[in-house]
């Protein structure tokens, strides 16, 4: 794509655990990848990949009996967030750094008019007086395209409907003009209709402000339209990234290979839609070696022992995968068939 | 869009009895006053639908939030009671049936749930699920009944021993198998799937899709799949019938629906669904504003506030559009689209200054690929 850019965010080496009796729930392993400037990185993978806690930790909103583990670093325009001290670290909050959350009815609070709660951002960063604030709720009202502003302002988020109420928490995250705006599933709870009109204001925003947008996903579909790099996730890993084309192009992980394939899409009726077997196992108990390989077809003795790196593909993209290793890679000495359930 | 005159399918073979006919069914809510004394109403969930389901197909029904797809479903297994119109099984009239003659006949119709989470009983044992029914219905008993739920459970892709396991062992993929296992049971010949894979990961929905083909091949199944998934729908379905605001506004082959949609509202919707293909770029119809409340729809056509047809005008907020013929066996309401029983004199009687014509926008539709 272009050249590569200083990056707003740099993500190294993040692990979130989470101390439960169960056990150590390693939701977020190892995670490393960064944001240039103004791009719209996509994050994709199932339920349990670690996508959700990767966007909460960003934020340090991770509670007790989760933990950012030492050793995890987040580069955010020049210092490690990591070594912010609560009241700085809520200044990065809101201020440089938004989020939109997949759920707009429980992110609002239903006792304040949604003029109210969008001013209270400007009244908390900027110290605007309550009349400034308020105008500028209005603005930011107009600005994500609710008819009437200024009337809806004074409603309350029962008042609205799931695609507005989607509207009004963007109006909220980009008060301050964060450069970073992390949206978690944001149109997962909309129908097609209204989520085409949210990714429509997303890609809006992104040109008008060059806000970053961290745009966390399961749909391989608003991926393809929204981003321009992807990050695939599985087992509280990255294990696959790439350019948004190379990606859909070249897909090199087993696991991106399967989740393309196991997708019905429109005008592409197929016979059979190809399965991954088995399900996600638990973070506790993350396999050895590889941790696709249990329902990986390619699965050969070395991926049970030795746990792939990230290797160099092509430009921008890289896989963990032992068979990205192309000519080096030795031959498969068993290739296990699949489990069954 | 009352017009009963629903035509049968080519897809399945013209001359062949449907095995369910719903005519004009209605089913509506009353609204309880609302808390701080809001107005009540009566909520249109499902207002005048008319269709047919042929032994063996699939009818997909596809529609937003509040279409009335789910109580459309509902309705055909009487857990909730329709206003008016028929339903005939197989020729018997469903709601005229009462107590053990209804409680035989819902034998022969079941349904999958979406959220295989809340719709297992949490204090059984999957085994104790799965032969309630066997036993209800007098299939069989004792050790004959055991074996039947073993049987079932492997034909559903699980482990016979898993019989003694609950559903809180099982993880959300293997408790939609469940479902679908306590739904064979009785040895339907109707399964109503009400959205069975939007709650799974895309790895384990496939997984569950093509279970269902299999038991339909191997079964002879008729299915009605509902799904707010409009690939899932394409790739599940023999015809499809599309819904907005408590109507079916278009019903076809599935593959005339996503390649030729008549109605404004289906291409706008096929339109907005997101193409995991970056090199594809499109225009999109991005419809404004929301779905209007089913308690007080918009006259006329319930879609024309929102709609892009360019010929849209006075006649659609005045004339309810019949369900019509708008090529072989393609069914869709809109006076706009060619051709239209709705004449020119007629819709100028109605303040139209517009005359009908065929609009079909491909380019945001996208160009499909061949089947």
């Amino acid at each position: 794509m272009t050249a590569p850019l200083a990056p707003l965010l740099r993500i190294e080496n993040l692990r979130t655990y989470f101390h439960t009796p169960a056990g150590i729930a390693r939701a977020v392993d190892g995670v490393s990848f960064s944001i240039a400037k103004g791009e719209t990185v996509g994050v994709v993978g199932e339920s349990g990949c670690g996508k959700s806690v990767t966007a909460l930790s960003l934020l340090r909103l991770i509670e007790a009996p989760g933990r950012i583990e030492d050793g995890s670093h987040l580069w955010f325009e020049g210092r490690d967030l990591m070594t912010l001290g609560t009241e700085e670290m809520r200044k990065v909050r809101g201020n440089r750094i938004a989020m939109v959350f997949q759920e707009p009815m429980t992110a609002l609070n239903p006792v304040f008019t949604v003029g109210d709660q969008i001013a209270e951002v400007a009244r908390v960063h900027q110290g605007a007086s309550r009349k400034v604030a308020w105008e500028r709720a209005v603005e930011m009202l107009s600005l994500v395209g609710i008819p009437s502003p200024r009337e809806r302002a004074s409603n309350y988020p029962h008042q609205l409907s799931g695609g507005m109420r989607q509207r009004v928490l963007i109006a909220m995250a980009l008060v301050m003009n964060p450069a970073l705006l992390i949206a978690d599933e944001p149109t997962t709870a909309l129908d097609v209709t209204i989520q085409a009109q949210i990714l429509e204001l997303l890609a809006k925003v992104q040109q008008d402000f060059g806000t970053a947008i961290l745009l966390i996903t399961h749909d391989l579909g608003v991926v393809a339209e929204s981003a321009q790099r992807v990050v695939v996730m599985y087992g509280g890993q990255v294990v696959e990234e790439a350019p948004v084309r190379t990606l859909f192009a070249e897909p090199a992980h087993p696991y991106t290979r399967g989740l393309m394939q196991a997708m019905p899409r429109v005008g592409m009726n197929r016979e059979r839609l190809t399965t991954i077997p088995g399900s996600v196992p638990p973070p506790t108990a993350w396999p050895s070696g590889c941790r696709f390989r249990d329902r990986c077809s390619h699965a050969w003795n070395r991926c049970e022992v030795d746990a792939p790196a990230m290797i160099a593909v092509s430009a921008g993209h890289q896989a963990r995968c032992h068979l990205a290793e192309g000519d080096r890679a030795p031959e498969p000495t068993s290739v296990r068939a699949a489990r069954p359930l | 869009m009352n017009a009963p005159a629903v035509n049968a399918a080519a897809t399945t073979g013209a001359g062949t009895r449907p095995l369910l006919e719903v005519r004009d069914l209605r089913t509506h809510f009353a609204q309880s006053t609302g808390l701080f004394g809001r107005s009540h109403g009566v909520v249109r969930a499902v207002d005048g639908v008319s269709f047919d389901v042929f032994p063996g197909e699939t009818l997909g029904i596809v529609g937003e939030s509040g279409c009335g797809k789910t109580t459309l479903g509902r309705t055909i297994l009487r857990l909730v009671e329709p206003t008016s119109g028929t339903i005939r099984f197989d020729g018997t009239d469903l709601l005229a049936l009462k107590g053990s003659a209804l409680r035989a006949m819902r034998r022969h119709i079941q349904i999958i749930f979406q959220d295989p989470f809340s719709s297992l009983n949490p204090r059984l044992t999957i085994g104790a699920t799965i032969k309630e029914g066997i036993t209800v219905h007098r299939l069989a008993e004792g050790a004959e009944a055991d074996a039947r739920v073993r049987r079932l459970l492997e034909e559903v892709g699980l482990r016979p021993e898993y019989a003694a396991r609950y559903p809180h062992e099982f993880s959300g993929g293997q408790r939609q198998r469940v479902g679908i296992a306590r739904a064979l049971a009785v040895e339907p010949r109707l399964i109503v799937c009400d959205e069975p894979v939007s709650a799974l990961d895309v790895s384990v929905q496939a997984q569950v899709i093509n279970l269902l083909q299999d038991l339909q091949r191997d079964r002879g199944l008729t299915y009605i799949f509902i799904a707010h998934d409009l690939s899932v729908v394409e790739h599940m379905a023999t015809r499809v019938a599309v819904m907005y605001l408590g109507h079916i506004v278009e019903l076809a082959s599935a593959r005339d629906t996503y390649r030729e949609p008549v109605m404004p509202y289906t291409q706008a919707l096929l339109s907005a669904v997101p193409v995991p293909d970056p090199t594809r770029s499109r225009q999109r119809i991005v419809l404004s504003g929301d779905v209007p409340s089913p308690v007080s729809p918009p006259s006329g056509c319930v879609f024309h506030p929102r709609c892009h047809h360019p010929s849209r005008d006075e006649a659609c907020a005045r004339l309810v559009p019949p369900l019509e013929t708008k090529g072989t066996d393609h069914l869709a309401a809109c006076i706009k689209q060619l051709p239209t029983t709705v004449d020119w004199t007629a819709q100028q009687g109605a303040g139209a200054t517009k005359p009908a014509e065929r609009y079909l926008p491909l380019a945001a539709i996208g160009t499909r690929l061949d089947s």
